[in-house]
């Protein structure tokens, strides 16, 4: 149920809570960052120790057979923290493909791997000039002898530099805003003709531009059907759109406290900011925002495990169009009240005001998702 | 993101669809929601088909005739009877009062009024607010002076909502003036056929007369009358504000005005093409409804921890808060869905029962301007939204 926490639930957010106030405050992040990959390996292995990256994985293939709620709750505390390893990438998206349509091969090779700590993966759909569509596919994936050649632009793949393998889309056949015709294919980051371009993201993770050039990929490296992708690609997107929409909360539970703690301390005309109304209820403002995008994403989380097609994308585009307005309300908000310290680096507020904000981007904006919301009816 | 119902809810609801069907006279049905203003006999007598059926207090303990029903159980009923048009219940006995009277009223105050309050055979309205004292409800100055069994009250209520019709009435009175001035509060119930009470109409902005100036001169209340102890009167309203708060919500009834707004949106037309499809218009709609998801979820949030043995908290003001607020947004994109129709001001049309005249332009439009002004009260009543604030800022952020 949506609308109560499970005791199982209770004790996972518990767990987290622990782990990561203890591992993982501001300034253990402003190291991790700092250190060669951008994240921690040694905080991937702990992520895999507590059981983590097995949550939502089936349990045939060494995984928890969480729900998306359970993973919801674990994804705020994600953003609570503002937890910069790849787990998004790799078990939110790479291995939600592969659960939805691999082969029984590709499930035993990748998927006791990620829940092992042993695997990362990246998925990229995006390319530059689909914006948000993610129908909208140039890449092109050409018959050669028994297998494929890619070639092609996929723009915007988190955490690819890492990754082990990248899962990916291109056409098979038909024109490039056609619905049928679009492939997912594994491809090896280190084969000919790939050419990765990383980057840091402005939020603190890592992403990477993917160049294909004559790519050669195998029969057995296609992720479910020939030309059948799309659907496969929306569902993992909607799923990741609500848990990306709990990150977004958690970090907006957090910039509430720490704006609020701010104003209780700051002393301005002999007394805290925090007894002036109108600071007050802006404040409220905020936390009622946040509180609303809260009750929602856990509504969707629900939506996600029990509803399929139209419904579900609608579920996946009101949170996403929530948590973007909400995030971007928060954001700014909390930026105003803290005044010029809100513009520090050193501060951790304009870091939880960056990752909400390239939340919002992700895969779609709230005006995008809004329209959308608007249509699926 | 239609609600997941379990076979045990959707059956529920498959049974409170029947009841509707059979039961709900069908001149009641749809008035309200469309603007059409009902008569006391009116909601008598659709509260005493519930009562029969056992279904008229669903909030309330099955001890006192209540109907033990799940959280989700009540929100299914909510949704379904607005679905179906019926009258929402008068708040002020049912939801208001009678909380107070089991928490708080000794055992002959419980026998005497919850009864006759699930019954419908009294028609209650709240004495709070007065001409010097809104949203500073603690500075209230109506007086009540004991004499012998009996306070005599003197001072004047206002905004009194259908006082007109009420039997009974309870109301915050001072019974002291020194020390804080909140513990210098009482409780009292006033029968409104007592000498010396006088109610005097105001006329709201749309025409409406929902709204009473309640004059108390030299009123004989017996102490009975008083609940709990005295000079803990603010203790029992804050009690009752917190009820309030989580029913004002009405989120069902915004469901089934969503649903209207939808259908008038189709058929008006803006640049040769339906207004639903007009872009700005489509995407004030959509941030409604996701306003009004949002709700629900933590309208349903709030049931389950009520369930759960925590009282609605302080959080239950967001609740008052956004449930006004997509409330007017309705009325508003209503309105406005009229285009130029929402001009003719044509009361008879909603407000007489026999009249069947045409009116100017189509039927759903002659109301939208008026429902749209009144409702401009809700954000102000019950609390204002701004009080809301105050108590979450100093409640939940301890500022």
């Amino acid at each position: 149920m949506s609308f109560a926490f499970t005791e199982d639930q209770q004790l996972l957010a518990e767990s987290a809570d622990r782990f990561l106030a203890d591992k993982y405050d501001f300034d253990a992040r402003k190291a991790i960052r700092r250190g060669e990959d951008g994240w921690s390996r040694e905080m991937w292995a702990a992520f895999a120790e507590l059981g983590w990256l097995a949550l939502p994985l089936p349990e045939e293939h060494g995984g928890l057979g969480g729900s998306t709620v359970d993973v919801a709750v674990l994804m705020e505390r994600f953003g609570r923290h503002l937890v910069v390893e790849p787990f998004v990438a790799t078990v939110v998206l790479g291995a939600e493909a592969i659960v939805r349509a691999g082969s029984d091969v590709q499930k035993a090779a990748i998927l006791p791997a990620v829940a092992e700590g042993g695997m990362l993966l990246a998925f990229g759909v995006g390319e530059p000039q689909a914006r948000f569509d993610l129908h909208r596919v140039a890449t092109a994936a050409r018959r050669d002898g028994g297998g494929w050649k890619l070639a092609g632009h996929k723009a915007v793949v988190l955490h690819a530099d890492a990754a082990d393998r990248l899962i990916l889309s291109a056409r098979t056949s038909g024109a490039e805003d056609d619905r049928d015709g679009i492939t997912l294919f594994l491809v090896d980051p280190k084969a000919d003709g790939v050419t990765l371009r990383p980057y840091p993201t402005v939020d603190g993770l890592r992403g990477a531009e993917v160049l294909l050039d004559g790519v050669s990929v195998g029969e057995a490296d296609i992720v479910g059907g020939v030309g059948a992708g799309l659907p496969v690609i929306e569902a993992v997107i909607d799923r990741a759109m609500v848990l990306l929409s709990a990150e977004s909360v958690g970090a907006m539970a957090e910039t509430v406290r720490l704006t609020t703690e701010y104003l209780k301390t700051r002393v301005q005309f002999g007394q805290p900011l925090s007894s002036f109304q109108v600071l007050q209820h802006r404040l409220v403002e905020m936390l009622q925002a946040k509180e609303f995008a809260h009750a929602l994403c856990y509504r969707a989380a629900g939506a996600m495990d029990t509803t399929d097609g139209v419904e579900r994308a609608r579920a996946a585009a009101g949170i996403k169009a929530e948590a973007g307005r909400a995030g971007k309300m928060i954001g700014q908000e909390a930026i105003q009240l803290h005044g010029g310290m809100g513009m520090t680096d050193e501060m951790a507020i304009g870091h939880y005001f960056k990752r909400m904000t390239m939340i919002d981007v992700q895969f779609g904006n709230a005006a995008h998702h809004l329209r959308r919301f608007a249509t699926l009816s | 993101m239609e609600l997941v119902l379990s076979p045990e809810d959707e059956a529920f609801r498959q049974e409170v669809r029947a009841f509707l069907k059979e039961k709900l006279p069908p001149d009641l049905a749809n008035q309200s929601a469309t603007g059409l203003r009902l008569g006391k006999d009116d909601h008598v007598r659709w509260q005493k088909i519930l009562y029969e059926k056992g279904w008229v207090a669903a909030n309330w303990p099955v001890e006192y005739g209540g109907t033990g029903w799940t959280a989700m159980q009540k929100h299914i009923f909510e949704e379904e009877c607005a679905a179906a048009g019926a009258p929402p219940l008068i708040p002020f006995g049912l939801l208001m009062v009678a909380p107070v009277i089991m928490a708080f009223g000794n055992q002959a105050q419980k026998d005497r009024y919850l009864p006759r309050i699930l019954r419908s055979d009294d028609w209650w309205c709240q004495g709070y607010s007065e001409p010097g004292s809104g949203s500073d409800l603690a500075s209230l100055r109506t007086k009540a002076v004991r004499d012998g069994d009996h306070y005599v009250v003197n001072g004047q209520k206002t905004w009194t909502t259908l006082a007109q019709h009420a039997d009974m009435m309870f109301t915050l009175v001072r019974t002291s003036d020194t020390g804080k001035r909140q513990e210098g509060i009482s409780f009292l119930l006033i029968d409104m056929r007592s000498p010396g009470v006088t109610v005097q109409p105001i006329t709201t902005m749309d025409g409406s007369q929902e709204i009473n100036s309640v004059f108390l001169d030299d009123v004989r209340v017996p102490v009975e009358n008083r609940i709990g102890e005295e000079g803990k009167g603010w203790t029992y309203a804050k009690y009752l504000l917190g009820h309030e708060r989580t029913g004002i919500a009405g989120t069902g009834r915004s469901k089934a005005q969503l649903k209207r707004l939808k259908e008038i949106a189709r058929t008006e037309m803006s640049g040769g093409r339906p207004l639903i499809e007009d872009p700005d218009f489509a995407q004030r709609i959509a941030q409604l409804e996701l306003d009004l998801l949002s709700l629900e979820s933590l309208v349903l949030r709030v049931l389950y921890a009520e369930k759960a043995g925590k009282g609605p908290g302080p959080e239950a003001s967001f609740l008052k808060i956004k449930g006004t607020e997509v409330q007017q947004m309705l009325t508003e994109l209503m309105m406005e869905a009229a285009g130029p129709y929402a001009m003719p001001f044509q009361p008879e049309t909603f407000r007489d029962p026999q009249w069947n005249e045409e009116p100017a332009g189509p039927d759903y439009a002659p109301p939208l301007a008026s429902v749209y002004f009144n409702w401009r009260k809700a954000s102000i009543y019950g609390g204002s939204n701004e009080i809301q604030r105050n108590i979450i800022a100093k409640a939940v952020l301890g500022l």
